[in-house]
């Protein structure tokens, strides 16, 4: 006899059952427990070393790093400096020399004493080109340091104004010289130490990472024992993650999810503005040397409008590159939507709706929130003055290369950042012609902007980057746009301190 | 005869990967965007880019790149990524088990949905049930796997959560791996919880992925069953007293799924290809999650590395299903 095999309805849905049942009996799916913290992250952590290669200059990853390494100078949620491994820091009167009093007490997470050789090390290997780090050109312009005690001076190879705000930033990160030529480039990848207020625990490369509190951290103890990172770059996911309570703390999601899910119970939110700015860059050529067209398509961009519509308010417009919170934001520069006067501005070049003035616009689409909308929206506005651009949609890097290059087209889209809040990062490197990073390159403006890379006035310094920026606005080098805002959504059981950079630090971050 | 088809395959396979080298290797090279752009910070100099392209050897020309990379590949060397600063074989070879033990997952799964489904549709050929699962292949099969993964985060992840949405498991777990192999390794070595928990993370991704493959399955099988079960052979079987799903699973499903074999083994390399845009919702670190970041930040020895190993896995595979079609296929077997 044969035997029949047949399937029964019961049979699947009994089988359906147990599938369910295993899977929700065993796998702990809440996040939440006694002193754990989960964060999902958009970016995944690409390097352990702070200091070298593409990772150690995304603004992005600071978070991260900051929770292992301590930088030599610190940075208040405000952008204001703190101290941090350097307790004080300064210029000897004529700007020759540097001085630099390290903090004592501190540990490294092996247990090994921090020490001034740490810092000097770190500051040595940091201007060596060959080790690899982008940030070298700052670096490269102190040396011959010396130690008494917990000080050391250096000598001052080149003046630069900005120098211990580098020092709260990129590549300011302080690693450990014995470990580290202990265990060489590779094992300080797989074994990483600093002196921050957690320890790594684990890492598995683009899934997550835990840290544990570390017990001797020279700070205030942080409030959760272990946080874990888990590294979810998509945005849909990371609603999800929060939505479902795998996750405690997410950022960077839609703002129209960022509404939806503060509505809700058990998660609250915070929206600030951080140090990332919208522009659009018009480059020197072609219909853009024509001070009229520039100052037009300037005027006919209604950014509130923008900003409520697309960004459901979530901005801030701005004037200048200097947002709120820079140290030379100037409140009393503005620039009026002003269509009537872009009609007119374009009608003394001989343009009009009937006649429109044409040029390319290139844009990212994704990389920032609603980029390729916000050029979609300014192109229709422009098209009411008498401005016809045509879109080109192109990736991140192929923006940096054509910038690089300065071969970009007319007007193109971007953002920039600015943590250390300094004029020099933000005007001056974006707005001087021989920077690899500007675009506009007139004679005028780097006549203006160069004496202020070595001005050792302060007050005349921010003075003078005030005044180039109402000059740029007069001239209508540069359109820009908003300042962002980052939103955070996180469990109402937590109490979260946002800061200015964008960071969001796992120390930040307690019980309420 | 099968051992010099073996040879002739197996020289064509290191001919192909030299060609996607070469391919790779100079596309991304001369596609917009470099890495050297990418890491500038303010302020950095002419003489700056200069000292970094000399750094990661961006100075040299294009050909003299390949020879150096070409030379360092064949002493097992695939250079180092610019962005996670580890070695490239060490990075892909490490991420492979995750995308391997995924697509396999996905496979199976694919081929047991669209075997059942295939199975019931011949068993009801000719009837509404017949017309009803024709109705839901064609709509799950129109559906791309990254808008299957969304859904089931949705139903799976946030409105009945018992999946995990995110990674490959559960970070709170402690388990040194040693093969990376999560599934086959805490099964080996009785970890329950390990096996409990990638499951969990891998279900959705592997539904995901599997489900437009099922979809095909169920279809091409289900026509050769149907096709199979008017032949002599299966009519005798009926006479024999064997039940219809019996004459199915016993006489007719062996030479149906030959054809299907075929589609599968395609498919399979499609399947690992779609792999790129479903980790990558999932947060699931395997290759594809890697390959959008080393796209992303134009980490070169890093796409090379998994387009190279892709393009290997893409051969192996084909070269199995058609040894696998060989001996399964009588004819072929004995010609």
């Amino acid at each position: 006899m044969t035997k029949t095999t047949d399937f029964t309805r019961r049979g699947f849905l009994g089988t359906s059952a147990a599938v369910t049942a295993f899977f929700a009996s065993g796998v702990p799916l809440s996040a939440q427990s006694a002193g754990d913290l989960t964060i999902a992250y958009n970016v995944p952590v690409q390097s352990w070393d702070p200091t070298t290669g593409p990772a150690a200059v995304n603004p992005a990853l600071q978070s991260v790093y900051l929770a292992v390494f301590d930088r030599y100078v610190g940075q208040a949620p405000d952008l204001s400096f703190t101290p941090s491994l350097l307790t004080e820091w300064g210029f000897n009167d004529d700007k020759t020399k540097i001085s630099l009093t390290v903090r004592e007490g501190v540990k490294w997470h092996n247990g090994d004493d921090f020490t001034p050789e740490d810092v000097v090390w770190s500051l040595e290997r940091a201007s060596n080109p060959d080790t690899g780090n982008p940030m070298q050109f700052v670096w490269s312009k102190i040396g011959n340091f010396t130690i008494d005690g917990n000080v050391i001076t250096g000598d001052v190879l080149e003046f630069e104004p900005a120098l211990f705000k580098w020092m709260a930033f990129l590549t300011g990160h302080i690693l450990p010289k014995k470990y580290y030529e202990e265990v060489g480039s590779e094992g300080f990848e797989k074994a990483p130490i600093g002196t921050g207020p957690y320890m790594v625990d684990a890492f598995e490369q683009g899934a997550y990472v835990r840290l544990k509190a570390f017990p001797d951290y020279w700070g205030d103890a942080p409030a959760f024992e272990t946080v874990t990172i888990k590294f979810v770059s998509d945005s849909a996911s990371r609603v999800a993650e929060i939505e479902s309570g795998n996750s405690d703390v997410t950022s960077n999601i839609p703002y129209e999810e960022y509404d939806r899910l503060i509505a809700k119970d058990g998660l609250s939110g915070q929206a600030v503005p951080v140090t990332d700015i919208g522009m659009i860059f018009l480059n020197d050529i072609d219909v853009m040397l024509d001070k009229n067209v520039r100052l037009a398509a300037h005027h006919a961009i209604d950014k509130k409008l923008i900003i409520d519509r697309l960004l459901r308010g979530y901005g801030v417009p701005l004037a200048t590159l200097e947002a709120p919170g820079y140290a030379a934001y100037d409140d009393s520069i503005t620039f009026e939507y002003d269509p009537e006067k872009a009609v007119e501005l374009l009608a003394a070049s001989g343009f009009s709706v009937e006649n429109p003035v044409t040029f390319k616009i290139q844009t990212t689409r994704g990389f920032k929130p609603k980029d390729y909308e916000m050029i979609q929206a300014i192109v229709g506005l422009w098209r009411k003055v008498g401005i016809e651009a045509e879109i080109e949609v192109y990736e991140i890097a192929k923006h940096y290369e054509l910038r690089a290059a300065d071969t970009l087209a007319p007007a193109a889209f971007y953002n920039w950042g600015n943590s250390i809040g300094d004029p020099s990062t933000s005007t001056g490197f974006a707005m001087f012609g021989p920077s690899p990073h500007a675009v506009w390159d007139s004679a005028d403006l780097m006549d203006k902007i160069g004496p202020l890379f070595v001005e050792a006035d302060e007050n005349a310094r921010i003075q003078g980057y005030k005044d180039v920026s109402r000059y740029i606005a007069e001239e209508g080098y540069v359109i820009p746009l908003l300042q962002y805002v980052m939103p955070i959504v996180y469990n109402s059981s937590l109490d979260l301190t946002p800061y200015t950079s964008g960071d969001l630090l796992p120390q930040a971050i307690s019980k309420a | 005869m099968l051992l010099k088809n073996v040879l002739v395959r197996l020289i064509t396979t290191a001919i192909t990967l030299f060609g996607v080298a070469v391919v790779v290797f100079v596309l991304v090279r001369v596609a917009p965007g470099n890495p050297i752009a990418m890491m500038l910070p303010p302020g950095a100099t002419p003489e700056d880019i200069a000292n970094l392209s000399a750094l990661y050897g961006f100075d040299k020309s294009i050909f003299e790149q390949f020879v150096i990379w070409l030379g360092g590949v064949l002493r097992g060397d695939f250079g180092t990524s610019i962005t996670l600063r580890q070695p490239v074989a060490e990075l892909v070879l490490g991420r492979l088990p995750a995308t391997l033990e995924l697509s396999t997952m996905a496979l199976f799964i694919a081929l047991g949905l669209g075997g059942t489904v295939a199975v019931i549709g011949a068993r009801k050929r000719d009837t509404a049930t017949e017309v009803g699962l024709d109705l839901t292949s064609g709509a799950v099969l129109s559906i791309p796997d990254f808008l299957w993964g969304l859904i089931f985060v949705l139903l799976f992840g946030v409105l009945w959560p018992i999946l995990s949405i995110s990674g490959r498991i559960d970070p709170r777990i402690e388990f040194d791996f040693t093969t990376n192999f999560y599934i086959f390794e805490g099964l080996i070595r009785g970890r329950f919880d390990v096996v409990m928990s990638t499951l969990s993370h891998m279900l959705m991704p592997a539904m995901s992925l599997a489900l437009p493959l099922a979809a095909m399955i169920a279809q091409l099988l289900k026509q050769n069953l149907k096709e199979v079960l008017n032949q002599d052979y299966t009519t005798l079987a009926r006479v024999r007293g064997f039940s219809e799903t019996s004459v199915i699973l016993r006489e007719a499903l062996r030479n149906a799924a030959l054809p299907t074999l075929a589609l599968v083994g395609v498919q399979f390399t499609f399947l690992i290809g779609g792999t790129v845009i479903v980790e990558r919702l999932f947060a699931f670190e395997g290759l594809g999650n890697m390959a959008i970041d080393a796209v992303i930040n134009r980490d070169l020895p890093l796409i090379q590395g998994i387009v190279l190993l892709f393009a290997a896995l893409f051969t192996v595979i084909n070269l199995l299903v058609d040894l696998s079609y060989t001996l399964l296929n009588p004819r072929l077997r004995h010609g």
